[in-house]
């Protein structure tokens, strides 16, 4: 696709947790935990009024809902502020720190003065109804094969409530996760190719892991901002795999460039979107098909001149139907059908003739079916009318979420800015010149500068030296890389080894460092051979045993010179006439029967030395 | 009319030093836009207030992205882009019909703020104290009751005196005669039980008066202020004529207690759930707008005649006893002429020996010294240890089952009452409001 004739434009928010000790505002523990909630905590949230008499639409939406929030809480686990139960506690300073790190790796201008903000949410995932965020730093860079990429903010924020279930009466949130510190990087919104922001995405990603960042599923996410000429800007969230980011950028792009195309054939139709609900009920009343024949009320619309619009594909498998029904979905409704789609379902042409007629629909028009409870159906049915509404406007601005195959789904309306107030329980933090300079002093190496650096001192191939820096083993690396062994066996058992060995289902995760010293000290002693070392570590994984004893119940000790002669010895008595009638082209034979009882016990070269000694010697005296 | 009296700020704000002498140099005033440049960064924002306590070398500016940040200002330039509008604080009025159908409950304001409105432009909160403010807020009220508001104070409850007590028991026996079913006073949390309790001796009254707070400001979509709010008005159309305390009964939004407002303390700095009913049952649960009865000793609705015994004497001191404590404390109060004495203290009724001369002192004085216990749990009993019996002899008066900061409110309203230190006596050993309970139900201490 020619990305510039379309307009592309795109940007990243990239959200990582902190490593840090205790939560941003109160000293609970940050890790997340599956233990039984000891409580259940109901609340209710209500959007706050603004002065400006501007409710914000999010929130608004949010509110129309009116749910009830239950948060599971622990006695030990999470504590009063994440109840909403006691005032935040003062900032936490590592994270604090950790963050302007991060900032300063990204070559940005840090705040003067840290203010904490409260950014509303009332979707229930924080306890008090806000998010508490505050800006660190802006105007930084990252450098990409495809050139400078602008770093517009860097914020750091609490993480939210882990959505756990949604209940018919309510959203079932655990409080583990909240108020575990983050950062928000957010690049400037101009990328214009869906390859430079999945680098840029990259970049970060090794920037940010040269740090004190929580690692593993869950601990960072990115949302991606997507717009093309003509079209809206797009929020996707929870993009999970940065290789998929080229994707969903480009299902993006034909998903808004189809709802452009539909745009004008809607033009071209003179198509309405009416408010009039019909009670439809009644021509059902023989109906097959179960949905409808269970539902309290079922109800309708007509869509002027939608008539197969509704089935036209966005993305594959997804169509202007499903975006429909995406809002109605957030009205807690499953039944919906269109007209482009039926007869099916159960619902016979016969039915579906008869709606027609009893709406007075043309061949030209859709018509969409809500089956549920009334106040439900109606509530679903006026969400559809207001996306269907937008159709005819063109792609809405809206937040969507990233599903697997690349696809995107309708989440909520595009926040609006203007809903940050002062957080008035936390006083500004003054960040200081003095606290830049240590912390400049401190700053970690960068995962590039560390792996051309370990190439060069170490001697390792390119490729080595990158998956070490990648799979962040360059700190064991270099531990292990003071004994006397030969750099390249420790980078390669570190980078490819131990995690084949775990693929063959070894239990790698009981080994310490510790333990891989101890291995390969006795190689380093002479103890055991080279080849001896994979399945000595597999066996000490498996058995959590010492690396000696591993070895010793393995068999896999060196013997020592004298008995490997005394074993060739042996071998050479048994096969004499072997020797006798090949001379030196023995030699090969002899190895193999050899190693077949020395291997790991024994230096291969050294049992060749061995054995071509003997048999020269023999030799020399069957003369 | 308006609030009055201390202006209600929970944190001061105002540039000084450096700061304001830059702004005044630059003729810039808060909401206006300006830059400010300094080394290679430079930014652009509104200029905000900034908290009195904190330096006087940074500017608060809130970013166009809606983030506040502090900017030093020592070596920056600082200019003026836009003369910045303040936004009025106005709404249309709210045109409601009174409903002839509903009661009128009365919500008188003291300052606390049961309801806000925030201008996220600047980022301030502005409580509201109007019943339109209050409506604007809470539109469901109008379902319920006809919703007549009125601002007494705008003070923090920490600031209250016991000649505000008065003042509100004036204000709340006005609406009452002006057709009030009930009323619903709201107020800090802080010393919301006081104030309870001193509205429980000044006023008979024949409807319900509530009080009722927030634990968390109601700027937050989170604030237990509505169900507070909502479930204290249906309190109020209740028929349950006392003064009493509304507020959440446990930390989820499902139910509030309704508290005796002499038997009520706050038991919790933070928690929704810092009011309970000590030595005593709540009289009733609010949930989903309806009430249940819990015991059914209360007064009902109409039986008395409204009066306000209005006569206090605000001389009198509730001092907490502790090992070490110095006598002098009590010699001070004798010394400054006070007319009573609460002793909160240890277990059954005791103090330090070393107080009993002083506390023999003020008997002889005519100073009224009544004995609670710092225990909160539990009533007094002075006769198990001969250090009670001492005191006893000195003349301390053991409130029971009395609540500390009750028996100092009712001593501040005996001592109105009469001249005669008998009398004074009499009146705080007899139940007058429900403060003393003579049965100690194994029910009431959950450990
Ligand atoms: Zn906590």
């Amino acid at each position: 696709m020619d990305w510039d004739k379309i307009g592309l434009k795109t940007g990243l928010e990239i959200h990582q947790q902190l490593d840090s000790k205790g939560k941003l505002f109160c000293p609970c523990n940050c890790e997340l935990t599956d233990e039984e909630p000891e409580y259940n905590i109901v609340r209710r949230l209500r959007p706050t009024q603004s002065e400006l008499g501007k409710i914000d639409r999010a929130a608004f939406e949010e509110a129309k809902r009116k749910l009830k929030f239950y948060y599971q809480a622990y006695s030990d686990h999470t504590c009063l502020v994440e109840a909403d139960e006691e005032p935040p506690h003062p900032i936490n300073s590592e994270a604090l720190e950790i963050a302007v790190t991060i900032a300063l790796l990204l070559n940005m201008k840090v705040v003067d003065e840290f203010h904490t903000m409260r950014k509303q949410v009332i979707d229930g995932s924080n306890t008090g109804g806000f998010q508490r965020t505050g800006l660190v730093a802006t105007e930084g860079y990252v450098e990409t094969p495809h050139g400078r990429v602008k770093i517009e903010n860097l914020c750091l924020e609490e993480d939210a409530a882990r959505r756990i279930e949604e209940r018919e009466d309510g959203i079932v949130f655990r409080l583990d996760r909240l108020g575990i510190p983050l950062v928000e990087i957010t690049t400037d919104p101009s990328i214009k190719d869906p390859i430079q922001l999945k680098d840029v995405a990259y970049q970060i990603g090794q920037i940010l892991r040269s740090t004190k960042v929580k690692r593993g599923i869950g601990t960072i996410r990115q949302d991606l901002n997507i717009s093309i000429k003509d079209g809206a800007r797009v929020e996707v969230k929870g993009v999970q795999d940065l290789n998929k980011i080229p994707e969903i950028v480009k299902r993006e792009v034909q998903r808004q460039l189809k709802l452009l195309e539909i745009r004008e054939r809607l033009k071209k139709r003179k198509a309405k979107v009416e408010d009039k609900i019909y009670d439809v009920k009644e021509i059902f009343n023989d109906t097959k098909s179960k949905i409808i024949k269970s539902a309290e009320s079922v109800l309708a619309i007509k869509l002027e001149g939608f008539a197969g619009l509704i089935g036209v594909e966005l993305q594959p498998n997804r169509r202007l139907g499903t975006e429909l029904a995406d809002y109605a979905k957030k009205r807690g409704v499953t039944g919906i059908f269109h007209t482009d789609e039926l007869p099916a379902y159960g619902i016979s042409r016969k039915e579906v003739e008869n709606l027609i007629q009893h709406m007075q629909a043309s061949e030209n028009d859709a018509i969409i079916i809500i089956a549920d409870e009334k106040s439900k159906a109606e509530a679903a049915l006026g969400e559809v009318i207001s996306r269907a509404r937008m159709a005819l406007e063109g792609v809405p601005e809206e937040t969507r979420k990233a599903l697997e195959d690349g696809n995107t789904s309708y989440l909520r309306p595009l926040p609006t800015a203007s809903r940050m107030y002062v957080e008035t329980d936390i006083p500004p933090f003054k960040i200081g010149s003095n606290m830049i300079k240590r912390l400049k002093k401190e700053l970690p190496e960068l995962p590039s500068e560390k792996k051309e650096r370990i190439k060069r001192e170490y001697d390792l191939s390119e490729d080595l030296a990158s998956q070490l820096v990648r799979k962040g083993l360059a700190e064991d690396f270099e531990k292990l890389a003071k004994l006397n062994v030969e750099n390249t066996l420790i980078a390669s058992l570190l980078a490819y080894t131990l995690q084949e060995l775990k693929r063959e289902s070894h239990n790698i995760e009981n080994l310490k460092l510790k333990d891989i010293i101890g291995a390969l000290r006795l190689l380093e002693d002479g103890k055991i051979s080279k080849d001896a070392l994979r399945d000595i570590i597999a066996y000490m994984a498996d058995k959590k045993v010492e690396p000696l004893k591993a070895a010793k119940e393995l068999d896999l000790l060196l013997l020592t010179r004298e008995e490997v002669e005394r074993i060739i010895q042996g071998i050479m008595e048994e096969k004499e006439e072997l020797i006798k009638e090949r001379q030196m082209a023995a030699m090969g034979p002899l190895m193999g029967e050899a190693m077949k009882k020395l291997r790991g016990k024994a230096d291969g070269q050294l049992v060749n030395q061995i054995l071509k000694e003997k048999i020269k010697k023999k030799l020399t005296s069957l003369e | 009319m308006g609030p009055k009296k201390h202006e209600r700020e929970l944190i001061k704000m105002a540039y000084r030093g450096l700061a304001k002498k830059v702004l005044e140099k630059e003729s810039i005033k808060i909401g206006d836009r300006i830059r400010v440049e300094r080394d290679d960064i430079s930014y652009e924002g509104m200029l905000l207030d900034r908290p009195e306590d904190a330096d006087d070398k940074h500017l608060v500016l809130k970013l166009d992205n809606g983030y506040n940040i502090g900017v030093e200002i020592e070596e920056a330039t600082i200019e003026l882009l836009e003369e910045g509008s303040r936004p009025k604080i106005k709404f249309p009025p709210v045109d409601v019909e009174r409903n002839p159908q509903l009661p009128d409950i009365s919500i008188i304001s003291t300052g606390g703020t049961v309801a806000s409105i925030i201008d996220y432009q600047t980022g301030a909160v502005h409580p509201a104290f109007t019943a339109d403010d209050l409506l604007r807020a809470n539109p469901e009220l109008l379902d319920i009751a006809n919703i007549r508001g009125k601002a007494i104070f705008n003070i923090l409850s920490e600031n209250m005196l016991p000649e505000y007590w008065v003042e509100a028991a004036h204000a709340i026996a006005k609406e009452i005669e002006d057709g009030a079913w009930g009323v619903v006073v709201a107020h800090g949390t802080d010393t919301m039980h006081y104030t309870a309790a001193a509205l429980s001796f000044i006023l008979k009254t024949p409807v319900p008066v509530i009080l009722t707070g927030a634990q968390r400001s109601s700027d937050r979509p989170s604030s237990d202020a509505h169900l507070n709010l909502i479930s204290s008005v249906v309190a109020a159309k209740s028929d349950i004529a006392e003064v009493m305390v509304c507020m959440h009964a446990s930390i989820d939004d499902k139910s509030c207690h309704l508290h005796l407002g002499t038997k009520v303390r706050k038991m919790h700095t933070s928690r929704r759930d810092t009011f309970k009913s000590i030595n005593t049952t709540p009289i009733a649960e609010i949930k989903d707008n309806k009430i249940r009865i819990l015991r059914k000793d209360y007064k009902k609705r109409g039986l008395e005649e409204l009066r306000v015994r209005d006569k206090i004497e605000p001389r009198v001191a509730l001092i907490k006893t502790y090992p070490g404590i110095n006598p002098e404390i009590i010699e001070y109060y004798i010394d400054k002429n006070y007319k009573g004495i609460v002793i909160e203290g240890t277990g059954l009724g005791h103090c330090p020996e070393n107080l009993i001369p002083a506390i023999e002192r003020a008997n002889e004085m005519e100073i009224i010294v009544a004995m609670a216990s710092q225990c909160i749990n539990g009533r007094v009993n002075m006769n198990v240890y001969s250090t009670g019996r001492r005191l006893l002899r000195a003349g301390v008066i053991p409130v029971a089952d009395m609540l500390p900061e009750t028996a100092y409110v009712k001593l501040v309203w005996a001592l109105g009452q009469s001249n005669d230190p008998e009398t004074v006596k009499r009146l705080m050993l007899k139940n007058i409001a429900g403060e003393i309970e003579d049965r100690s139900s194994l029910r009431h201490f959950q450990g």
